[in-house]
């Protein structure tokens, strides 16, 4: 597959010639992006970055200060020293159901993630390295099923839900989404160029199983690309908001994001506490992101150029 | 290819049991496929199909937890529909909002990819930089935001105020409201579309560039004529996944107020969308028969639209 991924774009097989670009210096090739950045460029870039920071920066500015604070003009531009104390009141807070939301939200992202990443990785797995009758229909089904959006549905789920008696029940919100196409997906395509067709031969020779050349032979292979998915996956349901809003509509027993607009609603005075129950729900993605960056837009990208 | 392992397993095999494996083996080879892709098709079979017929069949129904008996109406609910005010207020809200926070949006992303794809020390900070809001939740955005346009005490009155402007109570009127939420929706996802273009330009060769500086092409021709061209398939991609979410636009108008009456999007419903509308049908109303009936439609419109953008966009780019 040729997913363009952050690495370096394709090389140029001639020498660079030192061609004048405005005047500057002549280049050396080396493969990197097409030009140097001028200084709107960079100014630009500047801003954006700024923009891009800015909101949850000041989610922090605010989570660290009192309440009172929040509305002071000129606004406090650098975190206070109230931060600990702003956490652990809304930790102990009772109504806030903001510890009882993080310990849901880790059950249903880590429930996802084991099983879209398993079952993504033995399905697509097979559509990669399988022959079996049938193969190409059954993927061009997987993929027209990723079009179909959970609104559309969204009636007789609820419904189905409320006949089960998972209303307010985390399972409502983990069975529907264990298993997803674009997990398949993704795991295809890094099947196809990951696992050498002589490996899974030589396996077969050897007279392993299907199921022990998954384990042995496929699985170690797909490690890298399973964490990408991983990480994508737990993000995606660590964040989401409207399914769980639908079924977990009573406020006992939220996830983290459904817990924060309960909190923001109740408590709408004590913004310190709202905000310092969002660093709690925010931060570890973004300490994750940072570490794991260049992974997650590779996947980001793959999905994206697969369509 | 299931004849292939045979004739190897007298030699290789000399395992116990190694007679019966060849029959084990060939069974094994037909079905495990299907057990390894089963899972998927069971569940959306359960969790997605069935809802998806079930819908047709509740949209010609006045189905309601309210009522013991459900009688088949027809097409009385879409009938209905096309009288509803309050459903052609949420359209217009939608693709309103939509189009307001979509343009600018792709605009921006293009540029910024434009500016992360050049030669500059530092740049995986910038590139991380943009990325960033896509790990931070919809519901974190929206309170953020709602708070930044916060009548009273918030920011952005406040930078009004500093340069002598009125301050705007931005949930009151239709276009205040489009605005905030639109930048809600720009924030979270300009450098997520960025990144993607960047990854299309990335793959675009150099030649080009440098054939067309010899020729005298300025920057601005080269990025209309060679860049946006080839970034076509990229373009269509992210209007397409921009148009199926933006038209289910939900929990940043949602949160946009406080409260009880939250699902009304303002007093007006000024910013209540179809996907708030078809909530609130639901689940305060209690009408799932027409809840149903404007889950068909919304999912008519986004196909519609997506086709729409499709040619539009195919148009543009090879207009240039």
């Amino acid at each position: 597959m040729t997913a363009p991924t952050m690495s370096a774009p394709p090389h140029d097989t001639k020498p660079a010639p030192a061609k004048k670009v405005r005047g500057r210096k002549p280049q050396h090739d080396d493969g990197g992006p097409v030009r140097r950045a001028g200084p709107l460029t960079v100014g630009g870039l500047i801003v954006a970055a700024f923009l891009s920071i800015f909101p949850l920066y000041w989610m922090v500015v605010v989570a660290s200060r009192s309440s009172e604070a929040a509305y002071s003009w000129p606004p406090h531009l650098l975190p206070g020293g109230n931060l600990g104390e702003n956490v652990q009141r809304v930790l102990d807070n009772p109504d806030a159901a903001i510890v009882r939301g993080l310990v849901n939200s880790m059950i249903v992202s880590g429930t996802i993630t084991v099983t879209t990443v398993f079952f993504g990785a033995l399905a697509g797995f097979a559509f990669a390295k399988l022959r079996f009758r049938g193969k190409n229909v059954l993927l061009l089904a997987i993929l027209l099923t990723m079009m179909v959006p959970i609104q559309l549905g969204i009636v007789p789920l609820y419904i189905i839900m409320s006949e089960l008696g998972w209303l307010n029940d985390v399972k409502a919100v983990i069975v529907p989404f264990l298993i997803s196409g674009f997990g398949i997906f993704l795991m295809r395509q890094y099947s196809i160029q990951a696992i050498p067709d002589e490996l899974i031969e030589a396996a077969r020779v050897d007279g392993c199983s299907t199921w022990r050349i998954f384990w042995n032979v496929a699985a170690p292979a797909l490690r890298p690309a399973a964490g990408v998915l991983g990480l994508l996956t737990f993000m995606q349901y660590w964040n989401d908001f409207f399914w769980p809003f639908i079924v977990l509509a009573d406020p006992g027993n939220p996830t983290v994001q459904i817990s924060l607009k309960t909190l923001n609603s109740a408590y709408h005075q004590d913004l310190s506490q709202v905000f310092a129950g969002m660093v709690i729900a925010t931060v570890p993605l973004v300490v994750v992101f940072i570490l794991f960056f260049r992974q997650i837009i590779s996947g980001i990208m793959e999905g994206a150029t697969k369509g | 290819m299931k004849d292939r392992a045979d004739p190897h397993v007298s030699t290789a095999g000399g395992r116990p049991g190694g007679l019966r494996r060849p029959s084990w083996a060939r069974l094994d080879q037909k079905i495990s496929p299907y057990l390894y892709v089963l899972p998927f098709f069971v569940l959306f079979a359960i969790f997605g199909l069935y809802p998806l017929g079930y819908t047709v069949w509740i949209s010609l129904t006045d189905q309601s937890p309210m009522s013991p008996e459900t009688s088949f109406v027809g097409a009385e609910n879409f009938t209905r529909l096309l009288e509803d005010s309050r459903f052609w207020n949420s359209v217009g809200n939608t693709i309103g909002m939509f189009i307001v926070a979509t343009i600018p949006q792709l605009m921006m992303a293009l540029i910024l990819a434009n500016w992360l794809n050049r030669r500059l020390r530092g740049i995986g900070f910038f590139r991380m930089a943009i990325a960033i809001p896509i790990v931070t939740s919809t519901a974190v955005v929206a309170l953020v935001f709602g708070m930044f346009f916060a009548r009273d005490y918030g920011l952005a009155n406040g930078i009004l105020e500093m340069f002598g402007m009125e301050r705007i109570d931005w949930r009151a009127s239709r276009w205040t409201s489009w605005m905030s939420i639109a930048s809600m929706v720009d924030w979270r996802w300009t450098g997520y579309n960025a990144l993607i273009y960047l990854a299309a330009m990335q793959a675009i060769s150099r030649d080009m560039y440098e054939a067309a500086e010899l020729d005298g092409a300025s920057r601005m021709r080269q990025f209309w004529q060679i860049t946006v061209p080839l970034l076509k398939p990229t373009i269509i991609f992210t209007v397409t996944i921009s148009t199926i979410y933006g038209l289910q636009l939900f929990t940043e108008p949602l949160m946009f107020t406080s409260g009880s009456g939250a699902l009304s999007g303002g007093s007006t419903g000024q910013f209540q969308t179809i996907t708030m509308y078809l909530v609130q049908v639901m689940r305060t109303y209690h009408q799932w028969g027409y809840a149903g009936a404007i889950a068909l439609v919304l999912f008519l419109l986004i196909v519609v639209m997506s086709a729409i953008n499709f040619l539009l966009v195919r148009r543009i780019s090879s207009d240039r």
